[in-house]
């Protein structure tokens, strides 16, 4: 505990609090939990970061579907390889905590969601998305005709402007009318 | 159709987000075209120009304000015009920087453009961001400005110290006019801008008209609402961090600076104040955070078991609040002062184990049925007094009794009622089904759930409800045979009406045979014969619920659908089993109340045989008094209910752990090892484990709080019980649901089904609030127990009886008399008047005092307060002596008083003269209480 703490700062926690809708327990916890995942020799660095590899690892992480989506997202490594600095890590929990709002949720939902980054989702988007929340067992898998009803059902609904895609204000539109994104939308250490 | 949906979406879209990336983007288009600008054409002269405008405008300006001040400040004036100078050449290398900045930023916009320039809506977000990025990048170049690259160095040349000057004096000065014309609050450039000029204005902060203090005040804060905001960024970390530093810098550094002479100090101390304030709270929200019970745990099962699972820990939390804050209640304001300022036990009859049930008092089985001790305690309704006033605070106790009772009800409705508002506030619009596609697809997923079983599950529940949609989608257009779909539908609804009335029934038969077993004695019956109706009860809510869920399958509907109704179905058992209760007990009050009158009735004769026995002793004999345990009393029928009530929330906590107890941990066990030696898969075959059954739970919950609020009126203790109740079952349930259960298939989903249960609760609180006011209201409450007891009833009763006594009384005195002077008469024939005179004057003023003496000694005891007897009886624990009730009271005489005394005194053993009759046993209904 005591090299933990004397690790954040005082200042920076603070700032933490600040920029983050964690609470101080929370970050230290967070940080408790990044430093684990840290090879000794990085641990007295600031800015260590910690693989994709690593970090889906995390027992809260290791059964979401979008594990890999989600370090990619948060990752601001310059070889997009999805490895997070404790910044990032932060930036992480900050958005899934239990008291974000449904802005940001929804903002970092898209870019989740928006497998190849292009700033929509479009068909090939909804179909690997599809195929995450059906889990990889092929028995499970719906057939190619239930998921083009399923996707053109999708687009009916969400396309508002009808350019086959979904964009952001559009999901958000959908998103803040929904009952139980706030709510599921969280990952706690 | 589509503008219709355009419009609406337009309406209900949290419009800051639109609106703002279209004017982010406006602007950020005048930008990028302004910079083009700027880096291909060199006008170098103009700008030149534009200049020295400039630089004589600010001089002007200095002059201006200067002017008044007089001419000693030139010398001043030029410091400071190096200074200025100074900072020039400090900006223009920033501004070098930056442009160098945005070539490269236009470089990488090329590279991307194709891709990137497919929608342009899409892209105006990204712009956004990307202008914002550029401006951090800006900001953390100058941290390390001496790793500039090559490239830079080359522009730097490139472009010449000239030029370089002369644009950042051109942007200066179109973002001033830009800050000053657009509405727009956050523009970047502009406090970047701002800041290098404030760097200046720092200086002359004094000469700064108005316009420009109020313009440095918006800008101070913008600063702050962007400090504030900047959490709800979705930036990375870095940035965040740099705009905040910078910012939090901007605002100390020119905060204190506004304002003037007096204003300044009060402004300066505001905002320290403000900051101060700030801090206190983030530590308060942090302390909050931290002082909450049962976090962690409930964190854990969140992440093992998702959302709809933690969602009944949080209900039990949030129960277990709700019955602290009555605990306390009923606790500080009744409880405490009755067991401290209250008459103690064995003071008065009500207050003490009758006689008859002495023996058994202590037993375990009587006190664990709340029978012996416990019935005459605090706990129940019965054995509070109705003083007045308690103690020496002169504490009110019925008057607080009645409030406390009302109090409870209240705040639970207060609370249920506001809890429902902010629920439905959060979940807003709700159910509205014209995205389901789209919510199954974008919100399905829990991202709580860390373990691979439930994540397993889910990915299955998800299909299913993914195809099952589809299908519902396909089948809306054709419906096949509905008629038989209907049939069946009334088919379930009559089965499960027949089972309810059957429940029903048989929960009031066996209340009744019960009363005909408590009316033959309990003593001569089975365990079972005892305790079938909480037997009963618990059975019926185990096993009901399982065959509804049978019947349901009869009707084919939708899994969501069904679970409602099944939900709805259980309501309707446990709400129908609970209300066959009542009437029960309600019958049970009538009984009870027909054997107060015939108690009632033989406390007058008995009464009146005290009495004569008084008059028939010799009055000098001193008073043998009855010990309270011998008095003969009502039954009491508000500590029977509420003892009922306390039964039936002990058994049905019982019966829960029990179940808990072999329904899971002993299937669980079983399945884990007998699995090594079985013949087929018991993990994922048949017995399997357990699952955690929310809407089961929370329905018990639910109505176990139902009876709490029904019965606490009568027995103050069942909130404290029910707070017992509560802290076990966190904990036992806690561990059953980490050990022995497994995550459930059919997923529920908490936040929607939250205000579902509110909704449930709020019904059982009025269902259950109903039957407490009907009893309060119409039933004379009983006459000898209880802060409320029928004092004017009873003396209405007891007063015929005490003024025949008296008169009987003052006939005999009477007779008395005459007898006396009959006999002085007698005794004056007799003997001879000379020489026994003064003997006879003698004997006669002897009688005479004899009679006067026993006058007052009746006396004294009808309106002395009659403690003599009490001293007599206890000589160490006299009443207290509050209240002097006797000696309060006027005449004496008055019968009326006498009877109020009597009455705060119980039914009083303890007329003087009374002879040996100790054992003053009467007719008495037998009880029907099961002890």
């Amino acid at each position: 505990m005591g090299t933990t703490a004397s690790q954040l700062s005082k200042e920076s926690l603070s700032e933490y609090q600040e920029l983050t809708f964690l609470t101080k327990q929370e970050i230290l916890l967070a940080h408790k939990r990044f430093t684990e995942l840290l090879e000794k020799h990085e641990k007295d660095q600031i800015d260590a970061r910690v693989s994709m590899g690593k970090i889906i690892t995390l027992p809260e992480l290791k059964s979401n579907p979008f594990k890999e989506r989600i370090c990619q997202v948060f990752s601001t490594s310059e070889q997009k390889d999805g490895s997070l600095t404790f910044e990032d890590f932060l930036d992480l929990l900050s958005a899934f905590s239990d008291s974000a709002t449904l802005e940001i949720k929804s903002h970092y939902a898209f870019r989740i969601f928006d497998f190849d980054d292009d700033g929509t989702l479009d068909c090939a988007d909804l179909e690997k998305l599809v195929n995450c929340l059906t889990g990889e067992t092929n028995d499970a898998k719906l057939s190619s005709t239930e998921m083009k009803q399923l996707i053109s059902n999708i687009l009916e609904e969400s396309d508002i402007d009808k350019d086959g895609t979904v964009n952001l204000s559009e999901f958000q539109h959908v998103i803040s009318r929904s009952p139980d994104f706030v709510s599921s939308f969280k990952i706690v250490l | 159709m589509v503008e219709k949906f355009f419009q609406d979406h337009e309406r209900k879209m949290p419009r800051d987000s639109l609106i703002t990336s279209e004017n982010d983007s406006e602007q950020d288009a005048g930008l990028s075209l302004q910079e083009e600008h700027e880096s291909k054409t060199h006008r170098t002269k103009r700008r030149d120009g534009d200049r020295q405008k400039k630089k004589r405008r600010n001089e002007r300006r200095k002059g201006g304000t200067r002017a008044g001040e007089g001419e000693e400040d030139l010398q001043a004036v030029s410091e400071k015009r190096e200074r200025s100078k100074r900072k020039r050449a400090k900006s223009k290398q920033e501004t070098s920087r930056r442009e160098n900045n945005e070539e490269e930023e236009a470089q990488l916009t090329g590279g991307k453009g194709t891709k990137a320039r497919k929608d342009i809506r899409n892209e105006k977000t990204r712009r956004m961001e990307k202008e914002e990025v550029r401006e951090v990048e800006e900001n953390v170049d100058k941290g390390k400005k001496k790793q500039g690259s090559t490239k830079k160095g080359e522009k730097k040349e490139d472009g010449g110290k000239q030029l370089v000057k002369g644009k950042a004096r051109e942007v200066k000065k179109k973002k001033h006019k830009k800050a000053e014309t657009s509405s727009e609050p956050e523009t970047s450039e502009e406090d970047d801008d701002e800041e290098e000029d404030n760097d200046k204005d720092v200086v002359r902060l004094e000469c700064l008209s108005p316009e420009e203090l109020e313009k440095l005040k918006e800008a101070v804060d913008e600063r702050k609402k962007l400090i504030q905001s900047l959490r709800g960024k979705p930036w990375a970390m870095k940035k965040k961090l740099v705009t905040l530093r910078e910012s939090q810098e901007f605002v100390e550094k020119y905060e204190g600076a506004l304002g003037k002479g007096k204003g300044r100090k009060l402004y300066a101390y505001k905002v320290l104040m403000t900051k101060k304030w700030m801090k206190f709270q983030r530590d308060f929200e942090n302390f909050k955070t931290a002082c909450i019970p049962w976090e962690m745990k409930i964190k854990e099962i969140e992440s093992h078991f998702g959302s709809s699972v933690a969602s009944y820990f949080l209900f039990l939390r949030w129960m277990y609040g709700i019955n602290m804050i009555l605990f306390g209640l009923t606790f500080g304001l009744v409880m405490v002062p009755e067991a401290l300022m209250g008459r103690p036990y064995g003071s008065m009859p009500r207050k003490t184990v009758p006689r008859a049930e002495e023996a058994s008092a202590m037993d375990f089985a009587v006190l664990w049925d709340f029978g012996g001790y416990a019935q005459y305690s605090v706990l129940f309704y019965g054995y509070y007094n109705n003083q007045r006033t308690v103690g020496w605070l002169k504490f009110r106790m019925p008057l607080s009794y009645f409030l406390v009772g009302v109090g409870t009800v209240a705040y639970s409705y207060m609370v249920v009622i506001r809890t429902m508002a902010r629920n439905a506030n959060e979940s807003g619009v709700g159910d509205d089904n014209s995205f389901n596609f789209s919510w199954k697809m974008f919100t399905s997923w829990d991202y709580l759930i860390g373990n691979a079983e439930t994540a397993d599950n889910k990915f299955a529940s998800i299909t299913t409800s993914f195809k099952e949609a589809i299908l519902e989608e396909q089948e809306s257009h054709k419906d096949d045979n509905i008629h038989l779909t209907r049939f069946l539908r009334v088919l379930a609804n009559f089965l499960v009406l027949c089972c309810l009335a059957g429940s029903g029934y048989l929960i009031y038969f066996v209340v009744r045979r019960s009363q005909k077993f408590a009316l033959d004695g309990l003593e001569n019956h089975t365990w079972w014969e005892r305790n079938e109706v909480n037997m009963v009860m618990s059975l019926l809510g185990m096993f009901c619920p399982m065959l509804f869920d049978v019947i349901s399958t009869l009707e084919n509907y939708h899994p969501r659908v069904a679970l409602q109704w099944q939900l709805g179905r259980i309501f309707a058992l446990f709400l129908g089993n609970l209300y066959t209760f009542i009437i029960a007990l309600m019958d049970e009050i009538n009984l009870k109340r027909k054997e107060e009158k015939i108690v009632k009735f033989n406390i007058t004769t008995w009464e009146a045989s005290l009495y004569n026995g008084t008059v028939s002793e010799n009055s000098t004999a001193s008073p043998v008094t009855i010990h309270p345990a011998d008095v003969p009393r009502g039954p009491c029928w508000e500590t029977m209910v509420g003892q009922e009530f306390v039964r039936l929330i002990i058994s049905d906590t019982m019966t829960t752990y029990i179940t808990l107890l072999i329904g899971d941990f002993l299937r669980a066990v079983l399945v884990r090892f007998l699995n090594y030696c079985w013949c087929w898969d018991l993990e994922a075959g048949f017995p399997s484990y357990s699952e955690f059954d929310v809407s089961g739970n929370v329905l018990g919950l639910i109505f176990n709080q139902g009876m709490i609020w029904m019965g606490s009126f009568y027995a103050p203790c069942l909130p404290a019980l029910n707070v017992i109740r509560l802290h076990v079952s966190m904990y036992l349930q806690c561990w059953a649901v980490m050990c022995c259960n497994v995550p459930q298939e059919r997923v529920f989903k908490a936040s929607g089904s939250n205000n579902f249960y509110m909704a449930m609760l709020l019904v059982i609180l009025f269902l259950s609030t109903l039957p407490a006011i009907y009893t309060i209201v119409s039933i004379p409450p009983s006459f000898d127990c209880g802060p409320f007891r029928l004092a004017i009833y009873y003396l209405q009763s007891t007063s015929k009886s005490y003024r025949e006594a008296n008169v009987e009384l003052k006939k005999k005195l009477q007779m008395q008399n005459e007898e006396n002077k009959r006999k002085n008469k007698r005794a004056a024939l007799k003997a001879q008047m000379d020489l026994e005179e003064a003997r006879m004057t003698a004997q006669e003023q002897q009688r005479n005092n004899n009679a006067s003496v026993q006058d007052q000694e009746n006396d004294t005891d009808i309106h002395g307060s009659g403690q003599r007897p009490y001293q007599e009886k206890y000589g160490c624990n006299p009443p207290p002596p509050v209240g002097g009730r006797g000696r309060q009271m006027p005449s004496s005489r008055d019968p009326g008083s006498r009877t109020y005394n009597r009455g705060n005194h119980g039914p009083s053993g303890y007329l003087p003269g009374f002879a040996r009759q100790s054992e003053p046993r009467m007719y008495r209904v037998p009880s029907l209480q099961r002890h």
